[in-house]
């Protein structure tokens, strides 16, 4: 690990101007960022101990909905009742994730800001990755590609993103608000991770300097009819193979409004449009019809050598995960 | 009284759940320095240049070696060992390899300096795909004496003449052992003697590489270690890193310490091979077996000669007229491979098993009642009789425990909602290897009683059961014994693995605690001051007596194996075919058990790994960077508590006295044994989907 | 709260990565030299002679180094010491009387829920928090809750039967 300078901020205002400084990083949780360092994936001049800011802590509800500040730890939000019973898919997203451990330690910030799992970006020395070291390559495309995206993959970058929580924040419409030197800005989720193009390396619209402060997430049907669903091989403590966060509001057993993301099949928590407006007046026990709706969604899939068996999962994964969040399961 | 078949509770939980126990790690030490290797970054390659300028001036770096500064080592001939030796050349045979060594005065120093260290390489050409080319292999070495093939009777004839006839090509996955501990060395040079603690499975095979690496003699080298943080093969025997700590210390004169990182755990000290098995059995209508051949090829690496000699026990399931085993290695540019719970049956295994239950379905006949037909008692590769097998028992007990007749045969015929539910079994087979062993058995007037013996406590719960077999011997409450153990200044005993501690060193234990009785008998123990009045009589403070054992010529002895059946519930969603195991009933047969209660947990922890090779665990690797993929316990999947259900085992005890004087047999790997196959046949009953190789995942599953 | 003298590093030496510290653990404040880039746990191990600690992975991925932050279960390999400061660290030693068991220890060894060990501070110290957090009332509760400690030994059911007895006893 590269030596670096060490500080604590106990206000927003100084942690800003402590990110001015050149190669400073934000550390919060750490369960990320000490993983890069110890990888030789980030090497920080200075790192900016953010957990003194007490104010982004905070989780609050009202009718309209949920702000979760961004040093809120995910074993507390997982646990916050408004969030259990209005926004249920985050809660399961939550317990899904990590290890209890690590659900006590990392932050909603920090979960967001995670990056891919791709296991040559995570390698214990550097083998080429775009993302690791810009231009060097992919050596998961001509390689192990069992894990990779099989959407919005791209010439440069074939990795998935990890994130549990961001999906099911995908799926019910939430909102980053971010602040840097020149003020605060929000960003919808959906828009805030990038796909990969010239700039692997970038993942999200967070441009240098700028801190997320809190996640907005809108109160609605939707959202109070929501379920997380995670498939992985282990039972516990293992990132996603897929998983898909859906919201519904269902009439008389017929489909009103749904919403749909996937994770571990895309660089980015993957909306599902046109299914969403296809099972618009669907008949959710009538099967055969709701899987009709994914058709268009998956018709630009690029599946890899070893991973176009996630094509199906996913798809199953969303019929299954429709049902259940029509049973209320 | 606890002696021997009682369930004494682990003698050394309270250190361990405390955490006072002192793994090789922990031992405190002053002016200790740290090491860290530097590994290969390919596979074949020659080392062009290091550049150590950045490394050098890294501050706290006490010393860097490369191939250019480290002392030629001696030729190490220790049996099993890796005999390639690293920073000797500038060559490079499998990544992951050390290229160099850096020394510093703290943890984080030496890593850093270590990444600095720049190595450019001129790549040579390199293989490491084990499936690219199957028909690149040689004839397997002879491997712990058992030569690579295997045969009776004209198979090809019974074959051919056969009413029924099955192959099959059956693959299992690279694994890695994955022991909670990274693998430790500390070692200190002083006054021309190296003193290592080191966390291995075999104090005097370590001992005998270093020695022979570093041109010592053995009495100038002391190995020793209390506990081990787990082993399960991988630290067994001799590897590169236990010599380059030892070289350091040596060269520098401090004390060195090394821990393998998590990342060096996956290629320092060995793995299970990929293996690619052939199995074809043939069969008259009523599913007597005429035929058994199993043909195996089994990855390997030019570092070294192990060979994971999947048929080796193949000849000793069942009654078959004519068998074939062979084994051919297919060296590749990877690390030399090691044997890993449940090593040579536990991957044969699951070919020869999944077969029986193809053939079962082939023949329309319950995959139970096809193993009973076949049913041996006597070994047939050479008529002998088993020692003392009871696997029809363990069959019948297994089969009611479980509820194996409310099995319907057909597959998708059982389902629990939206889960397929499939019932399979297995049976499994382990051969008793033992070795001879010795101890040291004393008793002060205090009635205080002390073992010692150079074995290895890798959490077996060995430093349990020695005691108890003491305690037995003596007619002492096993609180009053102490073991002392892991240390060259002992009694030799050997490496612990292969199930052969308790038989090999218990038996030896044995033989010294009754020598000791006598003696003390012998001396007027038997009047009223008992065993102080003798050691008074004797007009000494302790007394003690040498034990030994060794196994008899296999010639003169029956045939000596374990056995046992496993029987798996799994169950499978009928879209999301994640195959989750439901339950386990496993029923052994293992000689007489010498405490129940750890027995029970080895099983459990068996049946756990078996869990694991069927549904997690498999090393991925790319054969374009001939590395393995992912060198952490987050890309290579060992189960956690939640991947668990209820596991159910017990065993049919008898005694054996062909296996050794306490009758017992080993089980340190049984639990092991056959679970992936039975899970295998399950995942068929419920599916209908038949996967011919381990671990099944749910790409397998997702057809139709 | 007592106090302990600074305890050197090994070797002892000057330079821009040392850094001394004053850590809160087991209720006494100890002052130590690190370095800024040392985890927790390696300043409890290497520095602090606390080894039960233990170390599988250094990646957050076996929980044998969990210990308590503040009350809560994490995980000594993902912190920096030096943000640590300020804060209440309670290790394996921490919680283990001087003259006997803790109840979760002692249900350990009753139900056999160890082998080899080196996993077993760790499970002990996040079976302690899982009773606390009202996360062991049911049998998948607990392996659910406990899924974030490795044990290759593969202990497992007695784990599950250890934190039960040990979770109706609490």
């Amino acid at each position: 690990m590269q030596h670096f300078a060490y500080s604590r901020v106990a206000t927003l205002a100084d942690a800003i101007n402590a990110m001015q400084q050149p190669d400073a990083m934000v550390i919060a949780g750490g369960t990320e960022l000490l993983n890069w360092m110890k990888e030789g994936i980030a090497a920080p001049a200075r790192l900016i101990d953010v957990n003194g800011i007490a104010d982004l802590a905070q989780v609050t509800a009202d009718d309209r909905g949920l702000r979760i500040g961004a040093l809120a730890r995910l074993s507390d939000v997982a646990e916050h009742p408004v969030v259990r019973t209005a926004y249920p898919a985050i809660a399961q997203a939550l317990l899904a994730s990590a290890s209890p451990q690590i659900r006590n330690m990392a932050t909603i910030g920090g979960n967001l800001m995670q990056r891919t799992r791709c296991p040559y970006f995570r390698a214990e020395v550097e083998v080429p990755c775009n993302k690791r070291r810009p231009g060097s390559g992919c050596a998961a495309m001509s390689g192990n590609d069992r894990t990779a995206a099989v959407l919005g993959a791209t010439a440069q970058c074939i990795a998935t993103h990890p994130s549990d929580l961001a999906v099911a924040l995908a799926a019910l419409d939430a909102t980053v608000h971010v602040t840097g030197a020149s003020g605060p800005r929000s960003i919808p989720l959906v828009s805030f991770y990038r796909q990969p193009d010239g700039t692997t390396e970038r993942e999200t619209r967070l441009d240098a300097g700028e801190l997320i402060t809190a996640i907005e997430v809108p109160a609605s049907a939707v959202a109070r009819q929501s379920r997380y669903l995670k498939l992985r091989e282990r039972a516990s403590y293992e990132f996603a193979l897929v998983s898909v966060a859906v919201g519904l509001d269902v009439e008389e057993g017929r489909i009103r409004a749904a919403s749909i993301a996937l994770g571990g099949v895309a660089p980015k928590p993957w909306r599902l449009c046109a299914t969403e407006d296809a099972l618009q007046r669907v008949t959710l026990s009538d099967e055969a019809a709701v899987r009709k709706t994914l058709t268009a969604d998956f018709a630009d899939a690029t599946p890899g050598r070893h991973n176009g068996f996630k094509v199906e999962l996913a798809k199953r994964a969303v019929v299954r995960a429709l049902q259940m969040a029509g049973e209320g399961a | 009284m606890s002696g021997i078949g009682q369930a004494v509770s682990r003698l050394d939980g309270p250190g361990k759940v405390s955490g006072r126990t002192l793994y090789i790690g922990d031992i405190p030490l002053d002016d200790v320095t740290y090491a860290v290797m530097v590994p290969a970054t390919r596979p074949h390659a020659r080392i062009r240049t290091i550049d150590l300028a950045a490394a050098t001036a890294a501050p706290g770096v006490i010393g860097i070696f490369t191939h250019h500064n480290t002392p030629r080592f001696g030729r190490i001939d220790v049996p099993l060992s890796q005999p390639v030796m690293p920073l000797q050349d500038d060559r490079v045979l499998y990544e992951g390899q050390p290229v160099a060594l850096v020394v510093a005065d703290t943890l984080e120093r030496a890593t850093h300096a270590a990444r600095l260290v720049a190595v450019a390489y001129d790549e040579t050409p390199f293989d490491a795909d084990f499936a690219a080319d199957l028909s690149r292999t040689e004839v397997a070495p002879a491997f712990f004496g058992i030569p690579p093939d295997n045969a009776k009777g004209d198979v090809s004839a019974a074959w051919s003449a056969a009413e029924v006839q099955l192959e099959g090509v059956y693959r299992t996955a690279d694994r890695h052992h994955s022991a909670m501990e990274p693998a430790a060395t500390l070692a200190i040079w002083r006054d021309g003697e190296l003193r290592i603690h080191d966390a291995t499975q075999g104090v005097f095979d370590a001992r005998a590489c270093v020695a022979q690496a570093l041109h010592l003699d053995p009495e100038q080298v002391r190995v020793s270690n209390t506990f081990i943080g787990g082993g399960f093969g991988g630290k067994g025997w001799g590897w590169p890193y236990q010599i380059l700590a030892a070289m350091a210390a040596r060269e520098l004169g401090r004390p060195v310490k090394l821990v393998l990182t998590r990342a060096q755990t996956f290629t320092s000290h060995g793995y299970q091979a990929a293996t690619h098995q052939t199995v074809a059995l043939s069969a008259q209508r009523d599913g007597t077996l005429s035929s058994i051949r199993h043909d195996s090829i089994v990855a390997g690496s030019f570092a070294g000669d192990h060979v994971e000699g999947a048929g080796w026990d193949t000849h000793a399931l069942y009654a078959s007229p004519a068998f074939s085993t062979t084994h051919r290695l297919r060296r590749l540019h990877r690390g030399n491979p090691a044997a890993m719970r449940a090593p040579f049956g536990g991957v044969g295994l699951v070919a020869v098993e999944i077969a029986m239950d193809e053939l079962a379905y082939k023949l329309g006949m319950d995959p139970l009642a096809l193993r009973l037909k076949n049913h041996t008692d006597v070994d047939p590769s050479d008529g002998k009789p088993f020692s003392a097998k009871k696997l029809r028992a363990c069959y019948e007990i297994g089969a009611r425990r479980f509820g194996w007749s409310d099995r319907r045969a057909a597959p998708r015929s059982m389902r629990d909602g939206r889960e397929l539910v499939g019932y399979g079994m297995s049976s499994l087979v382990l051969r008793a290897y033992r070795f001879a062993a010795n101890a040291r058995v004393s008793i002060d007037r205090d009635g205080a009683v002390r073992i010692e013996t150079a074995t290895q406590d890798v959490g077996q719960g060995l430093s349990t059961v020695i005691p108890q077999i003491a305690a037995d011997a003596l007619g002492v409450p096993v609180d009053r014994v102490s073991l002392v153990l892991g240390d060259t200044i002992l009694p030799v005993a050997p490496f612990t693995g292969g199930s052969s501690a308790t038989m090999s060193v218990g038996s030896a234990v044995q033989d010294a605690a009754v020598k000791l009785r006598e003696r003390l008998i012998a001396a007027g123990a038997n009047g009223p001051e008992g065993y102080a009045g003798a050691l008074a009589a004797l007009n000494v403070e302790s007394l003690s007596a040498d034990g030994t054992w060794a196994p008899a010529d296999p010639e003169a002895s029956p045939a000596i194996f374990s056995f046992g059946a496993v029987f798996a519930e799994v169950g499978v969603d009928e879209d999301i075919p994640i195959p989750r195991v439901r339950r386990i009933v496993g029923v052994y047969d293992a000689g007489k058990i010498m405490n129940p209660k750890t027995a029970r947990s080895q099983m459990t922890g068996g049946v756990v790994w078996g869990i694991g090779q069927a549904l997690l665990e498999r090393s991925e690797t790319d054969p374009r960077l001939g590395r393995f993929v992912s060198k952490n316990l987050a890309g290579y999947l060992v189960p956690v508590n939640a991947d668990i259900p209820e596991i159910n085992t017990t065993f049919v005890e008898s005694f054996d006295p062909h296996a050794s004087p306490l009758g017992a047999r080993g089980i340190g790997e049984l639990g092991a044994l056959g679970v992936a196959p039975a899970i295998a046949n399950a995942v068929f009953h419920a599916t209908g989907v038949r996967v011919r190789e381990v671990p099944i995942r749910p790409e397998h599953l997702l057809v139709g | 709260m007592r106090t302990s003298a600074p305890s050197q590093p090994g070797g002892g030496i000057a330079a821009d990565d040392t850094v001394a510290i004053s850590l809160h653990i087991n209720g006494e404040l100890r002052h130590v030299l690190t370095d800024r880039r040392a985890t927790l746990l390696d300043t409890l191990r290497e520095r602090l002679a606390l080894t039960g600690t233990k170390k599988g992975c250094d990646r957050g991925e076996c929980g044998a180094c969990t210990v308590h932050i503040d009350g809560r279960r994490v995980l000594a390999c993902l912190a920096l010491a030096v943000m640590a400061e300020g804060r209440e660290v309670i290790t394996i030693e921490g919680v283990t009387p001087a003259d006997g068991l803790h109840p979760v220890q002692a249900s350990f060894i009753e139900h056999d829920a160890l082998q080899c060990g080196y996993c077993t501070p760790g499970q002990v110290m996040s079976a302690i928090a899982c009773i606390r957090e009202g996360r062991a009332t049911s049998d998948d509760e607990i392996r659910e809750f406990m899924s974030g400690n490795l044990c290759r030994c593969s202990a497992y059911p007695q784990i599950v039967a250890a934190v039960r007895a040990a979770a109706a006893g609490a």
